[in-house]
This record gives C-alpha cells, sequence and structure tokens, in this order.
C-alpha cells in the first residue's frame, strides 16, 4: 500500500508517463495533456501570486512599523504598489483596459518602469569592463590565451579590425562557428544528458530532494 | 427650365445606372487565364486533428497577386480559410484553434476554392459571393466594379484525421527505449553493490567551506534560484541543492535569505529549507521571512537582489538556477561586497560571466549532478554512470559523422556520402 511519500512518488510516476506517451500520441485526450497542465499551472501560479505579494508587502510592512534601517525605502514601495494597483484598477473601469494610451497606468508604466529597467540593464556595461578586466589578467596560460582570443574577437567585430587585416573578421568567424561552437555544444549535450538524467531519476522516484 | 429639369433627371438616371453596373457581378464561366493554378490539400500528418494543409504552385507572373482561399463542406456551408494571402507563401493551414476548436471537423469532407486577383480582395465582393452560396464558386472569372477576380477549379475532398502515433517522433522514441535501457542497466548495476565512481565536482566541495566561513564573519548566505519557473529544470536543480546548502546552514547555526522571482518557486524555496532546517534538528532556526518574494521583473528582481546584497552583506552567495542578462549584475555586485560566490547555471551564454566573477562555478551538467554528488547513494550514482555512457555513445556518433562527412564530401566518396546523408535522416526529428 502506499503511505506517506509513496503517495507524491506514485502520482509523480503517472503523470511523467502520461506526459511521455502523450509527446508521442497526438490523438485526444493525450494530445491537449500538456496544454491542459501548462493551464493549470497557470491557475496555480495566479493563486501563489497572492503569496508573493503577502510576502512583499507584509516583510516591508515590519520595516515600516519598526522602523528598521531605510524603512523610508519600504514606505516608499508601499506607496509605488497601491498607488500602482489603484490606478490600474481605475484605468481598466475607465477604458476598459490599464493599457489603454491615454491611461495614467501606461504613463506609469512608460515613464518609471521602463526607465528603472533601462537603467539596471545599462549598468550591464560597467560590470561586463569590471568582470572583463579580472578575467583578461595575463595570470597564466590559459588566461593569456582567452586575453589573445578575446582580442582578436573584439577587434574582427568592429570596423578597425577589417582596416588592421581582411583576415581578422574572417579568422573571428572561424572562432565563433568552430572552437567556440564546439565547446558550447559540448556544454549543451552535457546539459541535455544531465537535465534527461534529472527527469529519470525524479520520475522512478530515486531523486526525492524535491519532495521536501 | 423644362430642358434644366430633363438634363437633370438625364444625369440622376445615368448616376443611378453607372452605379448599378458598379456593383453587379458579371461571371464570365469558364474562362480564366490562370487554369494551371490549382490548390492541392492534404490532413495535417502527426496532429491530433482540426488541421488540414493547402498547397499551390505559382507560374512567376503570380508571385505578387493575391490569394483569398475558400471552403466549403458536404451541407454547401461556405467560409473563409484567409484572405489576401501572398501567392508566393505556397501553403496555408485551415486549423482548429483555442479560439475556434470546432473549426475543422474531423472526419468531414471539405473543399477548397482560391480567389486570385491582383489588388486585395474587394470585402463587399466577397460578401456577395459568400452570399449567394456555394454554387457562385465556379472556375471562372469575375468582374466586380474595376477588379477582376479569378476563380480557381475546386480540391477534391479533404478529411482531417486524427493520428494515434506522431510517426515523425520514432527517432525520438528509439533513442528513449536505448536511454531507457542504459539507465535501467547502471541502476541494476548500483542495486548489485557494483562501486561507481563519481570525479571531484569543487564548487560542490566548497559549499561547506563557504557556509562556515560566511559563519564565523557572522554574516548570513544568500542563495539566489535566478529567474526560471518551477517548471524548469535548472530551478528544480537549484532547490535541490539549497536544501543540502540549508541543512549546512542549519547545523552552523546561521541564516539563509532566498530572495524570488517567482512565488510558486518561493512557496516551494520555503518548505525546502523548513524541511532541511527540521532535519538537521534546528527547526526553531527557520525562519519563514528569510525566503521572500522580490518582484517578477528580471531587472527589478536584480535590482532588488543587488540592494539586499549591499544591506546585509552575505558572506556566502550562491547562485544556482536559471540565469539570465541579470547573472553579471548579480555576481558583481556579490564580488564587489566580498562575498565567497558559487554559481551554476545550463545558460551555456550566462557562464562566462559567472566563471568570470565567481569562485567557483558549476558548469552545466555539474549542477544537475549535485544533489548526486552530495548524497551519494548508489542508485543516484549508477545514474551518473548512465549519462556518461550516454556521452560516450553520442562522442562516438560525432566521430563517425566527421569521418563520414570528410570521406563522403571532402574526398567525394559516394557511398560513404549517402551513408552520411542516411544518418542525418535517422537522427532528425
Amino acid at each position: 500500500m502506499l503511505k506517506g511519500k509513496g503517495i507524491p512518488i506514485f502520482i509523480t510516476f503517472l503523470v511523467g508517463m502520461i506526459m511521455i506517451v502523450s509527446f508521442f500520441i497526438p490523438h485526444k485526450p493525450f494530445g491537449d495533456i500538456e496544454k491542459i497542465s501548462l493551464n493549470w499551472y497557470s491557475i496555480i501560479a495566479g493563486f501563489t501570486m497572492l503569496l508573493g505579494v503577502d510576502s512583499l508587502i507584509g516583510m516591508h510592512f515590519r520595516k515600516v512599523k519598526r522602523k528598521d534601517e531605510n524603512w523610508f525605502f519600504s514606505l516608499v514601495l508601499i506607496f509605488g504598489f497601491v498607488a500602482t494597483v489603484v490606478v490600474g484598477i481605475i484605468e481598466t473601469v475607465r477604458f476598459g483596459t490599464a493599457f489603454d494610451d491615454k491611461s495614467y497606468f501606461t504613463y506609469i508604466y512608460n515613464y518609471f518602469i521602463v526607465p528603472l529597467q533601462t537603467t539596471m540593464f545599462s549598468l550591464l556595461a560597467f560590470f561586463i569592463a569590471s568582470a572583463a578586466y579580472r578575467a583578461f589578467r595575463a595570470r597564466n596560460f590559459d588566461a593569456t590565451l582567452l586575453l589573445i582570443t578575446a582580442i582578436i574577437v573584439m577587434l574582427g567585430r568592429v570596423p578597425l579590425g577589417e582596416q588592421i587585416s581582411p583576415y581578422l573578421p574572417k579568422f573571428t568567424e572561424w572562432i565563433m562557428q568552430v572552437p567556440q561552437m564546439a565547446a558550447k555544444r559540448g556544454i549543451g549535450l552535457g546539459i541535455s544528458l544531465g537535465a534527461l538524467g534529472v527527469s529519470i531519476r525524479i520520475i522512478l522516484g530515486i531523486e526525492r530532494s524535491y519532495l521536501s | 427650365m423644362l430642358k434644366k429639369t430633363l438634363l437633370l433627371i438625364f444625369l440622376v438616371f445615368s448616376v443611378f445606372l453607372f452605379s448599378q453596373e458598379n456593383d453587379s457581378l458579371i461571371f464570365l464561366e469558364n474562362q480564366n487565364p490562370f487554369l494551371d493554378f490549382k490548390l492541392t490539400g492534404n490532413d495535417i500528418p502527426n496532429d491530433g486533428g482540426g488541421g488540414i494543409q493547402i498547397n499551390w504552385c505559382f507560374p512567376d507572373s503570380l508571385g505578387n497577386w493575391f490569394l483569398t482561399v475558400l471552403r466549403r463542406d458536404d451541407s454547401n456551408n461556405l467560409m473563409v480559410v484567409a484572405t489576401d494571402l501572398l501567392v508566393s507563401s505556397m501553403q496555408v493551414r485551415d486549423v482548429s484553434s483555442e479560439e475556434e476548436p470546432s473549426r475543422v471537423k474531423d472526419n468531414t469532407n471539405y473543399y477548397y476554392t482560391g480567389i486570385l486577383s491582383q489588388n486585395m480582395i474587394n470585402e463587399q465582393f466577397l460578401n456577395k459571393l459568400i452570399s449567394n452560396g456555394s454554387e457562385y464558386l465556379k472556375n471562372g472569372t469575375y468582374i466586380f466594379g474595376n477588379d477582376t477576380f479569378y476563380i480557381t477549379g475546386e480540391t477534391e475532398a479533404i478529411v482531417s484525421k486524427s493520428s494515434w502515433f506522431n510517426l515523425s517522433r520514432i527517432p525520438v522514441l528509439v533513442s528513449l527505449i536505448i536511454i531507457a535501457f542504459v539507465f535501467l542497466y547502471y541502476l541494476n548495476l548500483a542495486k548489485s553493490g557494483k562501486d561507481l565512481y563519481i570525479r571531484k565536482i569543487n564548487g560542490l566541495d566548497a559549499v561547506e567551506e563557504a557556509v562556515g566561513r560566511s559563519t564565523e564573519m557572522g554574516k548570513p548566505i544568500m542563495y539566489i534560484l535566478g529567474i526560471g519557473y518551477v517548471t524548469d529544470i535548472p530551478t528544480i536543480a537549484g532547490l535541490t541543492i539549497l536544501g543540502r546548502v540549508a541543512k549546512k546552514v542549519a547545523d552552523y547555526e546561521t541564516r539563509i535569505l532566498v530572495p524570488s522571482y517567482d512565488p510558486v518557486v518561493m512557496t516551494t524555496a520555503q518548505e525546502v529549507v523548513k524541511e532541511a532546517f527540521t532535519e538537521a534538528g534546528r527547526p526553531d532556526l527557520y525562519n519563514k521571512n528569510d525566503i521572500m518574494y522580490i518582484t517578477q521583473d528580471q531587472f527589478g528582481y536584480a535590482a532588488g537582489v543587488d540592494g539586499m546584497m549591499m544591506r546585509e552583506k552575505p558572506g556566502a552567495v550562491f547562485l544556482q538556477g536559471l540565469f539570465f542578462a541579470e547573472s553579471l549584475i548579480l555576481a558583481e555586485t556579490g564580488h564587489s561586497i566580498g562575498a565567497i560566490q558559487i554559481s551554476g547555471t545550463t545558460e551555456t551564454a550566462q557562464l562566462p560571466f559567472f566563471v568570470a566573477a565567481c569562485d567557483y562555478t558549476l558548469i552545466g551538467e555539474e549542477m544537475m549532478a549535485a544533489s548526486v554528488y552530495l548524497q551519494k547513494e548508489p542508485m543516484m550514482l549508477g545514474s551518473i554512470a548512465a549519462e556518461d555512457l550516454l556521452k560516450v555513445f553520442i562522442m562516438f556518433l560525432i566521430i563517425i559523422g566527421f569521418v563520414l562527412s570528410v570521406l563522403g564530401y571532402g574526398f567525394k566518396i559516394e557511398v560513404l556520402k549517402s551513408v552520411f546523408d542516411w544518418l542525418i535522416n535517422l537522427l532528425q526529428v
């Protein structure tokens, strides 16, 4: 008889087998199983968003209440959250959708969220520079090889490279298509087999850490 | 006055006549200069039914023309399949969708007709044609206003059917059987007590060092699961490693922070950490609020986690899961606060960033093998050995393919060229 962890392991095995079978049988009802389960997942994920919001607001509310360090920022977050939700509801009632061109919700999105996202993304350029500086320091043979390859690839991708030598862009292309691609595909094969191994271990009930 | 009135009546009458003539539908039966243009159709193979594919060949002169495809069933119900397709597209699919689940019914006869036109279809003409019924859809030419439309001949009855097996996936099935066989063989070997070896993974050996160092410094540990969902394999692998790390954290009586991108991942992570603390005998140390939701916006999440890193200054940062453009933003911030960093992801594009910014990086499959490495159970080791054997098999296939292509295409040996092509076709899905 199934007891304790046996029940979820059996459910996992059953669902795993059904998903494998449905991959090969497009006929109804098998063909729709993946779509149906993804719909179920979306519904469950929708409900768990409430848990997420509860976690976020709860944490910042406690910070404000206890007057923790930087509590003012938590207040800004709570205010921003409430204001966005309220504006979203009002504009949905007004225009039928919150994303109408004249909606204040669209204004918040375009003039608050998008610039903030862009700012964060643009920071990447500086982080790449600092990480590249450390990675390209010629400490040993491997790092020197990396440095030389990086210089060739970078030069080959800008007009200056072609000015130096017409072979530089071609050599860059070769580096990207042959040694780089070979390493990438090797890693890719390992990842695919690893994912397969994890899946089989989970389906067969050998891997149980997800049942914690 | 009479003259003017007569002139006005004449004008109104001519306008009326002209407009009548403009709206009239002139049909010239069997007078179609494009008799060779024919539609053909077939059931879409290997699908779950509810789909028909319509194809056509066209002379170069019709490349920029438009085609509207109509459909008739046995009860003579007409339906527009698609309007104003470029003739050069050569194909259209008539399929049921989520919005129209019974658009194409299985085991029903459908007949398709095309309307060729130099300009986009006139909607008035199309409505008139449909309202007049299927007998108007004869091979010939229609003149409507200033436009000319050429009706193609009707296809034979096409029936949509649901397939019981997707034949295009036979190579996958064969691979699955081989893989299952190899896995079962090694699992049995492991069961019988044979010693199986797993190589050293420095990143996982460093877990204890990282947690210990962080505890000594009196700082918390931060575990970042990336921006994947619980349905992603790297996230599942990340959660597995989290369980082991959390157990060490409980043993060392320190604190673990898990900022999450997805509420489902957050809930799962809470359960994983809670269980690990309970297993370690320290459920009292578990604090649900340390595993918190940040946001489901990629850069918002990066900003939130970075801010938390700068404020909390964790001694060890684990980046295990699915990462994209935010990977380096997180890893560099971790580096700037002097934390020992252990990263792992399956995203090959992000691996160089992690290698550059972190102390240890689990590269792809190492991350998948982490739970096996940390537990070292014989059955789990068996699955790793099976993976390795499959890797050898794939390497063998690559070498064969390389030799065949060099000899077949490089040295132009026809037999080997054919064998290479056959191998490629066999392995293609």
